[in-house]
């Protein structure tokens, strides 16, 4: 019995049967990787080819321009130069603005949620709620709520600010919306690196007669820096990353001043369709991403 | 208790747009444009619902909730079909080059996505899917996420069944499908619940590939619905109720699995 068990999966291992052969592992493999060549592959080296074309989508020709386009984002001579750097600096000024808050008061959030106490659930998936919602839905809704005339929020605090349109209530419009729809989502990333910090540090330091104080200084802060250059680094991508608040909430108003760089750059490669030029953009502004992530890695090793 | 008038404060701050949306979609036109705002109608109607679900050419809006179900949807099945199929090939079998497409497929979860978009663009203009709910369901299907995470989870099964099974004169293809997949629930709940809310939600990728009101999903849709009904509030805010009540049910239903989920892509990414 054993021995005819034993000849059977001899044979089915090394049988050039679909599912038991030596193909198996392509075919499993095989629905998955077609569409990874062809939409992340693939666009990922013909990107580099649309940017080195004076590439426009609506034109027959698209000659071959080396490096024209990128050399365009550096004279200031040039079309593009100035609306280009105009949208770099906005995506700056919402990333330095909006990742120390988004930093900073989701761990404030989780440090009260990591004791068990009742209603604990509830509460986590009150504040992790807005996260849930398109940015649609949510620039909608502050658009409304932010509204001069008919807003509550200046009728609540009894002023008139244009929040949407005048600096700098814009930006703290496009921060404070940002941080209220995403703030649950770094919160519950603390709370699961919190939970993960060994029980036996904090009894430990209470022994030692650590106060709550110190207990959050030489225990959490150390047991949550992996989670921490995690929550800092998704959190500068994410901001960087920042298309609809721009786009719906502020409009780019006033006078393109709060327009991201992706806004800009998806505006002139698939609105205007000059695909070389936007595509220049892009690995611009991947290079400057991969610079503060660095930055940012360097930073957190340097002080463990 | 001082515990919980932080939290009770925080949590006014966190639903209150939310109920004040809700509350301006059943407000009439005339209450919603009083001044100062009613935070809740004194007279709720439904009118605005009425407006929005009749629709016109340009705005099909119950056309809308049809096509983002239908996207999010067909989106979802196929993360889960593709990504379980591609995991269990990284998790328990041993091929050549598994490292090397391993090391690619999760390289790219660092690469922003903005980056992909204008040739993804072309890519669908050149297969003819422009303007269509393919390009919608399609192309997302080919992130790293969903095979990265489900490949965690298969690591963490025992192999006892699978090498029992073997044993019997199963082939890998029963395995994955009696063995795997049944053990996997938790983790096939949780990738098909986040994938359907992230299609759902999506805008910026539909605002650029759609360009017919008939194909347009709620996200892109909601953003045309504020230009027609520029201060028709309820209309609007109907809309946003609309997109909202779907993925808030569905959170609420699944709350566990997707804080857990998304934890769990937090400390191992």
């Amino acid at each position: 019995m054993v021995t005819l068990t034993a000849t059977k999966a001899a044979r089915s291992r090394a049988g050039t049967l679909t599912w038991s052969g030596r193909a198996t592992p392509y075919l499993f493999m095989a629905p998955y990787l077609v569409l990874f060549c062809v939409f992340v592959l693939a666009p990922a080296v013909f990107g580099l080819w649309v940017s080195l074309h004076d590439w426009d989508y609506l034109l027959e020709g698209k000659p071959f321009v080396g490096l024209d386009n990128y050399s365009a984002l550096f004279d200031p001579s040039s079309a593009v130069y100035d609306d280009f750097w105009v949208s770099m600096r906005a995506t700056g000024i919402f990333t330095l603005f909006s990742v120390p808050f988004l930093v900073v008061l989701p761990l404030g959030v989780a440090l009260m949620l990591n004791r068990p106490f009742r209603g604990r659930t509830f509460f986590r998936g009150l504040f992790f709620a807005p996260y849930v919602l398109g940015v649609a839905v949510v620039c909608l809704m502050w658009r409304l709520l932010l509204d001069p005339n008919l807003g509550l929020i200046d009728w609540l605090l009894g002023t008139d600010i244009a929040w949407t349109t005048a600096v700098p209530w814009a930006w703290v419009a496009l921060v404070g919306v940002t941080v209220w729809w995403t703030l649950g989502f770094n919160g519950v990333i603390y709370l699961a690196g919190m939970q993960d910090i060994p029980r036996e540090l904090y009894d430990a330091a209470k022994v030692d007669g650590a106060g709550r104080w110190a207990e959050f200084r030489h225990v959490t802060l150390p047991g949550l820096r992996p989670v921490a250059l995690f929550v800092v680094t998704t959190t500068i991508l994410a901001s960087a990353n920042m298309f609809g608040q721009s786009y719906l909430l502020t409009q780019g108003a006033p006078g393109g001043e709060t327009r991201t760089a992706i806004v800009y750059i998806l505006d002139v490669g698939l609105s205007q369709y000059k695909m070389g030029s936007a595509s220049a953009m892009s690995y611009v502004l991947t290079l400057a991403l991969i610079v503060v992530s660095v930055l940012n890695f360097r930073l957190f090793r340097g002080r463990s | 208790m001082r515990r919980y008038t932080v939290l009770v404060a925080l949590a006014v701050v966190f639903v209150a747009p939310l109920l004040w949306a809700l509350g301006t979609s059943l407000k009439s036109q005339t209450e919603a444009t009083r001044v100062p705002p009613t935070v809740w109608p004194a007279e709720p109607v439904t009118d605005a619902y009425g407006t929005l679900f009749e629709g016109t050419t340009q705005t099909p809006v119950l056309r809308w909730f049809l096509n983002s179900l239908i996207a999010a949807t067909g989106h979802m099945l196929l993360v889960l079909a593709v990504s379980s199929l591609a995991a269990y090939a990284l998790a328990r079998l041993e091929f050549r080059g598994k490292r090397l497409m391993f090391g690619v497929i999760v390289g790219t979860l660092l690469v922003p996505g903005f980056v992909f978009l204008i040739p993804q663009f072309l890519i669908i203009d050149q297969l003819g899917w422009l303007d269509s709910l393919t390009a919608l369901i399609v192309p997302g299907a080919a992130g790293a996420f969903g095979v990265f995470f489900l490949r965690q989870f298969f690591l963490g099964l025992p192999r006892e069944l699978d090498e029992a099974a073997l044993m019997e004169g199963a082939n890998h293809w029963h395995i994955f499908l009696r063995v795997t997949l049944p053990l996997s629930k938790p983790a096939l709940a949780t990738l098909a619940v986040l994938s359907f809310m992230s299609n759902w939600n999506d805008f910026i990728w539909p605002v650029y590939v759609l360009f017919s009101p008939e194909y347009f999903t709620l996200p892109p849709g909601l953003s045309i619905l504020q230009g027609a009904y520029t201060i028709d509030y309820p209309v609007i805010m109907a809309g946003a109720v609309l997109a909202s009540v779907p993925v808030l049910i569905l959170f609420a239903l699944t709350q566990r699995y997707v804080i857990e989920g998304i934890s769990r892509s937090g400390l191992k990414g």
